[in-house]
This record gives structure tokens, sequence and C-alpha cells, in this order.
């Protein structure tokens, strides 16, 4: 554990954990919604705010925030009013928010694609100790809005209509989730880099659901991966001298795969408890019965 | 003349360019089960979501509970059960979560108390499948799955219940579970506006029918009982002796 004795490989690991829990929490809603990419959206769109960042010499980390969150919103407004030609203006606004990055960049006094880099791809062991406190701040925001709100976002996530007929304020909600979406691509840009960022949203959302029944397990389940592979990627990186980010993101596809093999035989185990317990419920054949099943009971 | 419930004077809609619904008037009166029929394209399914704010108006005027309903708040007071299509998240779900959902109108803040997870429970109760609250709602037959939906709707213990075609692609189990539950609801006083493509086994609860085509109101009467469902225009059955756990089926009802 020697790496513990460094305050580079200190702020990395804090950065990385804070990430491994806010990015699936947030994805498991974008994913909910059948939007899982949209998080690469926002990251292509967060590259025009990191090169205004180095044109106006301001930190990257907050334009990048402020840009993404303004793309966000931009995002779901089309999704409101566009409904036709929605695709089409959303691919204008993710090639060019990285066009804008990229001519940003290399407008900005001995700027280049160079300084970009470390922004696309992550670059862990460079997080200084004020990236730490925004990132502490913005990850805060993140988690108090996905756990606190979850009802509320789950049933806007699930049933957009009905939702809106239970009185929730839906476009709020929305947008609200757009916003915290691009607040976790700016919260993981340091970490895992711009480019796959949005694969810490789903992808640990996808092995967890390979395994549970409930939209709680699976965001439990989906933070618990999120923080193993983001640790176990920045130690690795630190031993193997590797790229983080790119680790991280392997390493989170293994678990996908791990856990899809282990799904298998649990599913077949659940589905026999689950004839045991409901032997009247889904007769295998084809048989009409004469009145309510015993499964049926109405309550009066 | 009981108070309207639900009120909709001269409506007109467009979707897209196309006029949907021309100036219907529609009035429910407390504790009155009304349907409304009509073939694919009718605009009843336009109708019921202009009702509750889902598709905007071109002109006239919508009350809900004597509020007109771009101020109308109260919606615990109704419960809405949506076509099944609408409901499906990319995510696993129980059928508590789901119907939990249901609840929040409500609750303060989306915090659930004592009595709301009772609530929940009751109303997986009602339809009877609180033995599968725990299950994972894509592994319940198209039947199960809607009264799941209809449980959702009956959490908040509504006054109204509005229903966008509640037996389309339900097995026959279901459709008896179903038109149960909308009794014993009928009976303690709720309101039912429903969507229906033929009366099939709610036509003894319904009071009245409501007749839709090509957006205008054709009969507003007494359930066309006589004349039977198939003089109804461009109707459609449902079979409803699929085997349990078969795909739901599509029956071109999804208007």
């Amino acid at each position: 554990m020697d790496f513990l004795d460094y305050a580079f490989m200190q702020r990395a690991l804090l950065a990385a954990v804070l990430v491994g829990i806010t990015a699936p929490a947030v994805g498991i809603y974008l994913v909910q919604r059948r939007q899982a990419l949209m998080g690469d959206g926002i990251g292509h769109v967060a590259m025009t705010g990191v090169g205004l960042g180095f044109l106006l010499s301001a930190s990257p980390v907050w334009m990048a925030t402020a840009v993404s969150v303004l793309g966000a919103v931009l995002m779901e407004l089309i999704r409101w009013y566009g409904r036709t030609r929605g695709d089409i203006a959303l691919a204008m606004l993710f090639y060019g928010g990285m066009a804008g990055g990229v001519m940003f960049i290399n407008l900005a006094p001995g700027g280049s694609n160079a300084n970009l880099t470390s922004y696309l791809f992550g670059s862990l062991s460079t997080v200084s100790d004020s990236d730490v406190t925004s990132i502490c701040l913005l990850a805060a925001l993140v988690v108090l809005v996905t756990v606190g709100l979850r009802r509320q976002l789950f049933a806007v996530s699930q049933d957009e209509e009905f939702a809106r007929v239970t009185g929730l304020p839906v476009r709020a909600l929305n947008l609200l989730t757009a916003v915290t979406a691009a607040v976790t691509v700016t919260v993981a840009m340091r970490v895992v880099g711009l480019l796959l960022v949005s694969a810490l949203m789903v992808v640990p959302v996808a092995a967890a659901q390979q395994l549970s029944r409930s939209f709680a397990a699976t965001f439990a389940i989906a933070v618990a991966i999120g923080v193993s592979v983001t640790i176990g990627g920045t130690v690795t990186s630190y031993y193997q001298d590797v790229p983080p980010g790119a680790t991280i993101v392997l390493l989170t596809i293994a678990a996908f795969l791990v856990l899809g093999a282990l799904a298998a035989p649990l599913a077949r185990r659940r589905a026999r408890a689950a004839a045991a317990a409901h032997p009247a419920g889904d007769p295998a054949e084809c048989t009409i019965p004469a009145t309510r099943g015993a499964g049926d009971g109405v309550g009066v | 003349m009981t108070e309207p419930v639900i009120s909709l004077r001269g409506v007109r809609a467009d979707l897209g360019s196309r006029p949907v619904l021309r100036g219907i008037d529609l009035t429910v009166h407390r504790g009155e089960v009304v349907a409304l029929l009509g073939a694919n394209g009718s605009g009843k399914s336009t109708a019921v979501r202009t009702v509750i704010g889902q598709v905007p108006i071109g002109s006239g005027e919508i009350e809900l509970f004597g509020t007109p309903r771009r101020r109308f708040r109260d919606w615990a007071r109704i419960g809405y059960v949506p076509q099944r299509t609408t409901a499906a998240g990319g995510v696993p779900a129980t059928v508590t979560e789901v119907v939990s959902s249901g609840r929040l109108s409500r609750t303060r803040f989306g915090v659930f108390r004592k009595g709301d997870r009772e609530a929940v429970r009751h109303a997986l109760d009602l339809v009877g499948m609180a033995d599968r609250a725990k299950d994972n709602v894509d592994a319940l037959s198209g039947g199960q799955h809607q009264r799941v939906l209809i449980a959702r709707a009956l959490a908040c213990e509504p006054e109204l219940l509005i229903m966008d075609e509640p037996m389309a692609g339900v097995d026959l189990a279901s459709q008896e579970v179903l038109a149960q539950t909308l009794k014993n609801q009928v009976a303690a006083g709720t309101t039912v506006l429903l969507v229906l493509h033929e009366l099939g086994p709610l036509e003894p609860l319904i009071d009245r029918a409501v007749v839709l085509r090509d957006g205008c109101v054709q009969h507003d009467g007494p359930p066309p009982k006589a004349v039977g469902q198939h003089a109804l225009p461009g109707h459609d059955h449902v079979h409803p002796h699929a085997p349990a756990g078969a795909e739901p089926m599509r029956t071109g009802l999804l208007s």
C-alpha cells in the first residue's frame, strides 16, 4: 500500500472514488430513460468548455461545467420541441462542441491539441488540490440529487406521461437530470476523460442489471462496481504504468462480462424458485381456468 | 345532476397538422362510468390525453373538478392508467417500485411514511398482485403488467380513474380481475372514464358510452347494447385466450 504515501495518489484515489459513485448514480436514470449515450454527447460539448477555459485563462473544469450544463439544457429543449429533427440537431450540437473545443484551444496562446489530450483521456496524476475541491463539491451535488430525489426521478424516467398526471414537475426534473449528468461528466473528466465518461455512466448499470430485479439493487450494485473499478484502475495504473482512464473502462467491461457469466445460473435458480412459489400463477399448458386462479385473490 | 368531474367544451386538438379533435363536448359526472369508444384514429386516446394535459388543445375549455385544467393542481384526486406501451424503463424495477410511483402525489417531497407503504400494498391487494410485489415487472405477462399499472393508479386512492385501453392484450383471468376491481371501485363511489375498443366484460358497469368518429362525438348515451360491438366503426377483436406467459398481443389497438 505504498502508493498511499504520495499526495498525488491520495488525490487521484479520492477523485476516482467520487467518479465511481457519481457516474453510475446518474447513468442509471439515463439508461432507464433509454438515453444511454447522452453522457457521450455531453462529453463532446464539454470540450468547447475546456477550450474556452484555456482561451480565457479560466479554470477548464468550471468552464467545462458551465458549457456542458448549457449543452445539456439545450439537448433537453431539443427533445421537447424538435421531435422530428431532434437527432440531427443533437448531432450538430455534439460535433459542434467537439470542433469548438479544438478551435478554441488552438486559438489560446501557447495552446495545442496536446493540452486537450489530458481532458479527452483523463490525467489522474495531475489532479491538483483545487481540482479535488471542485470535484468534491460537484460530486456532493450529484449525490444529493440522485439519491434525494430518487423516487421522483425514477417515476419520470420510468413513465413520463404517468409522472405528469401525478403532478410531478416533469420538465424541471428532466432538466435537473440533464444538468446533473453534465456536472457528472465534468467530475469524471479528469479521471477517465471526456471520451470515456459515458462508459462509466452506462456499463456499471448494464453490468448490475444482469443480477438484479429491482431498481434499488441495480443502483447499489452499479455504484459498488463503479467504486471497485475506479479504485482498481487507479492502483493498477500506479504499478503497471498504464493510462488509468482506459484501465478503468476496460475493468468495467470485464466486470460486465464476469457478472454476465454469473447471471445465467442465478437466473435459472430464480426461475425454479419462482415456479415453486407460484404453482398456479402461470400454467404451462393451455388450460382454461374455470374461475379465477388461486393466485388471483381479489380484495374487497 | 351532480357536479361534473370532467368537462370538455368545444375541444379541438391537432397532432402535427392533422386535426384529431374537431370540437368535442364531453361531461363526466361524479360517480359515473363513461366509456369512450371509436375506431382507431377516431381521437378517443387523444381526447383523454388532452384531459390529463399530455396533448395541448387548440381551442375549447377543459375543467377538472370544476377547475380549469391549466390551474388544476390536485393531481392526487386522479388515477391514470396509460396504454401499457408507455411504461417501459431500461432498468429492472419491481412491482412495488412501479406502484410506489403512483403514491408520490400523496407524499411531501417524495418521502414515504408507513401509511404510504400500506397504501401501495393495499393497491396491490386490490388487483391480486400482492404475491408478486418483489418480482421484476418485465417478468410479468401482459395481463399481470396491466394489473400493476392499475394498482399504480389506485395507490393514491383517486376519486377519478382515467384508463386508456385497460383491456388491450389482457388474458381472460386478468380481465376478470380487472372487471372485479373496477366494480369495487365504482361501488365505493369512484368516477371512471375509460377508452375502450369494445365493451367486453366491462359492459355491465358502464353507465354511458360516448362514441367518437373522425374527432367528433357521434353518440352520447346508453352503451350501444342492441346494435352490439359489431356496429361500432372499424371495430377490432381482442382475443383473450392466448396462453399465459405469451407475448402480449399486438392487435393494432395502439392508436
